[in-house]
């Protein structure tokens, strides 16, 4: 239960080119659940106070934008980003707008760029903010990149931790804040190449694959709805950085390829145009690390 | 004169904003525009049309199996077996949309539209044992409310234990809303964004205890919207009784129709289904829907006018940011050329007028209740109760469904994808009616359209100046207090508006866009 002695961490969860699965997928989580993460303590003596998220949040309009703005310069170097979302640079950013400041719009694109900036961290949650996902699928329409590449181009050196999924498991999110807050910063090998939480990403799914006996064996699927493993039907797994076949999805119900559908490697930056079509095989040559330790 | 901008409006899905011209306290005009846009037409061209179930189901995460209905529908029609769906097939598509149906449901009125009608703070005075009050109380003692504050201030009307209850339902339902999607994951694999729904059917085998968990999560849920939600519609209404008048709208209703009892039928208009197709207004006369009567309007959008007034499988518009005249990145949908209200309440209405008697027998007794007739239905609290009730019939359908699936029976159907064809997939998705519209070339997608329903609902004026049905409903709307305009936000929450569904797109007309590698 909460004392005197909470501490508040400013959460802002903003969002671009997405569609809120992340945020729902966060409301799946079940310990912590819902409750715990928005009003008790979600690690012992510190709250989650999140000030602004266009899909919960009490206001509407410009009070709701001032809590951007407001945190900014309060908060500053104190507060948490998590961008959800990719960020469409094109059209002058009008593709994506949040909120306005004197009767003008202001783009998603400025403000990862404004808050970004000052942020104690930023976590680009879900596979559209980490590598700009399907709105940069080609033909990118709208210009989407990820958070990466904008702090690469401004120059902003922010701590960023990727945590990506179309949509991210919610352990994945309340791990890497709980270790956020418990641990400090990531430091040396916490992350791997792409800024994901080697905790979660750090394994493929194909080396945890209960279906993994039935490749080894030569014994595939042929058709949807098979038993049998389902790399000839276009399965990821082999190339899928996560760690869903142990964690399993909604309540360690079940994942995708426990339902018979083959992994479509949602986590990874070639998604969603290197891993398609979804249902044909990879290739040989995509399959480097298949039974390396 | 004054003009009250809302932007953006939050507790809904996606980005709007909406701008209220007010004279004497009244809404004379009204504007809604969506504020992102990301091309998923234009992504979808070129690729396997098998991959589009996974990808248009990413258009909205609060609706996913929605699209993924849609789609492969769509797809089914394409692949010329729309007709010979497995029973087994058809009805776990039922399961999977059905428990995502009431995910959204319930999230639309306990976490979306809730907080505009139920004072969290007055649980700082409470005294009682329910654990999650009790924490409620603590957080609100620390005194930093977010993402409960700010808010806006002044006509919060429930009595303080009722409003308090509403709040500890709050919480309550962010662990049903929970549970829908952990049912769904049962023959789905996960959510948001199953895996399981394709084009023949589905990938999951139903079992004897698969079911059986599934029906208990399903039980659990069936006691919450009896005992729970349902009497929480009542005690809002009761508060709030002038939101029986407040927000009518266009008085227009379209819905497809949606759960299929029928696999035989390829008109999926025609199709017995368990909430059938049909049009209304508020004369409650029942029309046939003729799918050929639909047309997107773009006048007042920032798409090229020569794609306007086109039927959605030949939609050929680019986008055009900035143009002259438009405000939004909605198109302006329309049926026969009159504006129309889809969802929950176009659903119920039309089932209600055609004669079904387990709506009709949903619905009465909350008439009764209010002493109001059918049309009290075309309002706020109108559409909340469709919800509701809605909800309840869906639930309650679904335990009969999951006792008729066949352990061992297939539960897919192969197919060759052909290299030309075009395919069309009709349902409605919790927020109304949704068509997806498929066209393959040389065995790939030359052509893919999504007509959603926040489109139909958040749409902005068409071509002959014909304000969208949300716009409607706030034009003539008294507005007391313009610094904390309840009224505006809860017509507009009302039509749970889901802005990541209605902006999507469109085929290009030449490559005049600025592209961007990631790196």
């Amino acid at each position: 239960m909460a004392n005197s002695r909470t501490e508040e961490y400013p959460v802002l969860w903003i969002q671009g080119g997405g569609c809120s699965g992340c945020s729902v997928s966060l409301l799946n989580s079940v310990s912590p659940g819902p409750r715990n993460i928005l009003v008790d303590e979600i690690v012992p003596g510190k709250h989650l106070n999140v000030r602004f998220h266009p899909t919960l949040m009490a206001g509407a309009g410009h009070p709701a934008v001032l809590e951007l703005e407001r945190t900014r310069q309060e908060a500053k170097g104190g507060y948490v980003l998590v961008v959800e979302g990719s960020i469409p640079l094109g059209a002058s950013g009008a593709y994506a707008m949040i909120g306005e400041e004197q009767g003008k719009e202001i783009s998603m694109h400025s403000w990862v760029k404004s808050l970004g900036r000052d942020a104690l961290a930023v976590l680009a949650v879900g596979t559209c903010a980490a590598f700009g996902g399907i709105p940069a699928g080609s033909p990118n329409p709208t210009g989407s990149v990820s958070v990466q590449d904008v702090f690469s181009a401004e120059a902003i050196d922010t701590p960023l931790i990727n945590v990506p999924g179309c949509p991210p498991h919610p352990d994945w999110f309340v791990g890497t804040v709980a270790s956020l807050l418990l641990q400090g910063l990531p430091t040396e090998g916490d992350l791997d190449e792409y800024l994901r939480p080697n905790a979660f990403y750090g394994q493929l799914i194909h080396e945890n694959c209960p279906r993994r006996a039935y490749f080894d064996e030569g014994k595939f699927a042929k058709k949807l709805s098979d038993p049998y493993c389902l790399y000839e039907l276009g399965c990821k797994g082999p190339v899928t950085h996560a760690d869903c076949p142990t964690r399993l999805w909604n309540n360690g119900v079940n994942w995708c390829v426990g339902s018979g559908a083959p992994c479509i490697g949602c986590v990874e930056p070639t998604f969603p145009d290197v891993v398609a079509p979804l249902y044909e095989k990879i290739t040989d040559e995509a399959l480097p690390n298949i039974g390396a330790e | 004169m004054g003009k009250i901008t809302i932007d953006p409006v939050t507790r809904i899905e996606g980005h709007l904003k909406v701008e209220a011209i007010v004279e004497n306290g009244e809404v004379k005009d009204a504007r809604s525009s969506g504020t992102l846009f990301r091309g998923f037409e234009l992504i979808l061209r070129g690729r396997d049309p098998r991959d589009a179930s996974q990808l248009t189901q990413r258009i909205c995460g609060v609706c996913p199996q929605t699209h993924a209905t849609a789609s492969v529908l769509c797809l089914d029609s394409a692949f010329g077996i729309a007709g010979e769906i497995t029973d087994n097939g058809r009805i776990m598509r039922n399961l999977l949309l059905g428990a995502n149906y009431i995910q959204s449901h319930v999230l639309h009125f306990y976490h979306l539209a809730a907080l505009d009608f139920v004072d969290v703070t007055k649980v700082a005075a409470y005294e009682g044992d329910n654990p999650s009050l009790k924490s409620i109380k603590s957080f609100i003692s620390r005194g930093e409310l977010g993402p409960f504050a700010p808010r806006y201030e002044g006509d919060y009307r429930l009595p303080d234990d009722v409003d308090r209850q509403a709040t500890a339902h709050y919480v309550q339902a962010l662990d049903i809303r929970r549970k829908a999607h952990e049912m769904l994951a049962v023959f789905g694999g996960k959510m948001p964004h199953n895996c399981a729904t394709v084009a023949g059917g589905v990938t999951e085998h139903p079992t004897i205890d698969k079911m059986t968990t599934f029906l208990w999560k399903l039980n659990e849920i069936r006691d919450f919207i009896d005992d729970v939600w349902v009497p929480d519609i009542v005690a809002v209404a009761e508060a709030y009784p002038d939101y029986f008048e407040i927000g009518s709208g266009c008085g227009n209703l379209l819905a497809y129709g949606v759960f299929d009892l029928d696999g035989k039928e390829v008109d999926y208009l025609k199709r017995d289904r368990l909430l059938r197709s049909g049009t209304i207004s508020t004369d409650l006369k029942v029309g046939e829907v003729d799918a050929v009567k639909i047309a997107e309007y773009v006048k007042h959008s920032w798409y090229e006018d020569s794609g306007s007034g086109r039927y959605p499988g030949e939609g050929e518009t680019g986008p055009q940011p900035g143009k002259g005249g438009a405000y939004s990145w909605i198109k302006a949908p329309r049926y026969d050329g009159k504006v129309y209200e889809v969802g929950p309440l176009a659903r119920m209405a039309v089932n209600y007028a055609n004669g079904n008697s387990s709506v009709r027998g949903l619905v009465d007794p909350v008439l009764s209740h209010f002493h109001a007739g059918p049309d009290a239905l075309f309002s706020v609290l109108g559409r909340h109760a469709a919800r509701a009730l809605e909800c309840k019939y869906v639930a309650d359908s679904m335990a009969d469904w999951v006792l008729q699936l066949k352990p061992g029976e297939p539960v897919y159907t192969e197919y060759t994808i052909p290299e030309e064809a075009s395919g069309m997939g009709l349902v409605c998705g919790p927020r109304g009616a949704l068509g997806h519209w498929i066209r393959i070339e040389d065995g790939k997608i030359a052509n893919y359209q999504c007509v959603v329903p926040t489109t139909w609902n958040a749409s902005p004026r068409d071509d002959s100046g014909q304000p969208g049905p949300i716009e409607q409903a706030l034009i003539g709307t008294k507005v007391i207090d313009e610094e904390n305009p309840f009224e505006i936000v809860r017509i507009v929450r009302s039509f749970d508006p889901c802005l990541a569904c209605a902006v999507h797109v469109i085929t290009p007309k030449g490559n005049e866009l600025a592209r961007f590698r990631i790196s």
